[in-house]
């Protein structure tokens, strides 16, 4: 059984190295993004598999949390960055009026 | 063979399970070419994963309270994981971000170029 749990535990190790190099490599944030969801996901099962090897439930509060409030990241990059074109248009016609104000 | 001994083997089974669907997921992240073919391997652990991981600790522990923390866990996360993906997928697309051109159908495009002649 240990053997097992091992097993798991390794498997979410390269899991985490690996998706690790994806957020640090890119190339575009939405890659990132992804990659930190995936990130969020492995941690979830960490501490699922912790609490099954330690054989205590004081680690599941943490799962609860992870899963209300994991998704907000993604939620506020993605709306950053489709809204940043939006943002920088706003941001020249203030200026573009400001300009004329100055004129 | 207990019935406790088959539970805690199923439990370590499932949990197993999730890890490999994990492992799958950061293999396809560093292996698929752009955000949305990335996304596709991504969302497997975060909510089937998640799943098979949190049934092997209630099967595991087999305890009313974790039971229901897990049962709420999986229910948030299935409530949760679709706006993340729906937003970084609709970012994607408005952006530009993706493969489109190896893409066989994109109905939004067609839709938004429909709008446009309108």
């Amino acid at each position: 059984m240990i053997y097992i749990l091992g097993a798991a535990a390794t498997m979410l190790s390269v899991a985490a190295i690996l998706t690790l190099w994806r957020l640090v490599s890119g190339p575009t944030p939405l890659d990132r993004i992804i990659a930190s969801d995936v990130i969020v996901a492995i941690a979830i099962a960490a501490v699922g598999v912790y609490s099954v090897i330690a054989g205590n439930a004081t680690g599941l509060p943490i799962v609860l949390a992870l899963s209300l409030v994991g998704f907000t990241g993604a939620v506020g990059v993605a709306r950053l960055i489709s809204s940043s074109e939006g943002v920088r248009r706003l941001f020249d016609r203030r200026r573009a009026m400001k300009d004329d104000d100055d004129r | 063979m207990t019935a406790e001994l088959v539970m805690d083997y199923l439990g370590a089974l499932c949990l197993a399970a999730g890890a490999l669907f994990a492992l799958a997921a950061a293999v396809g992240l560093v292996r698929f070419p752009d955000p949305l073919s990335r996304m596709h391997a991504a969302t497997k652990p975060a909510v089937f994963g998640l799943l098979l991981v949190l049934l092997g600790v209630a099967l595991t522990l087999r305890d009313p309270k974790v039971i229901t923390l897990v049962t709420f866990a999986i229910v948030m996360q299935v409530m949760t994981a679709p706006v993340s993906g729906h937003l970084v997928a609709r970012t994607a697309h408005r952006t530009g971000q993706w493969d489109s051109e190896h893409a066989v159908v994109d109905e939004l495009a067609d839709d938004q170029s429909a709008d446009k002649d309108d």
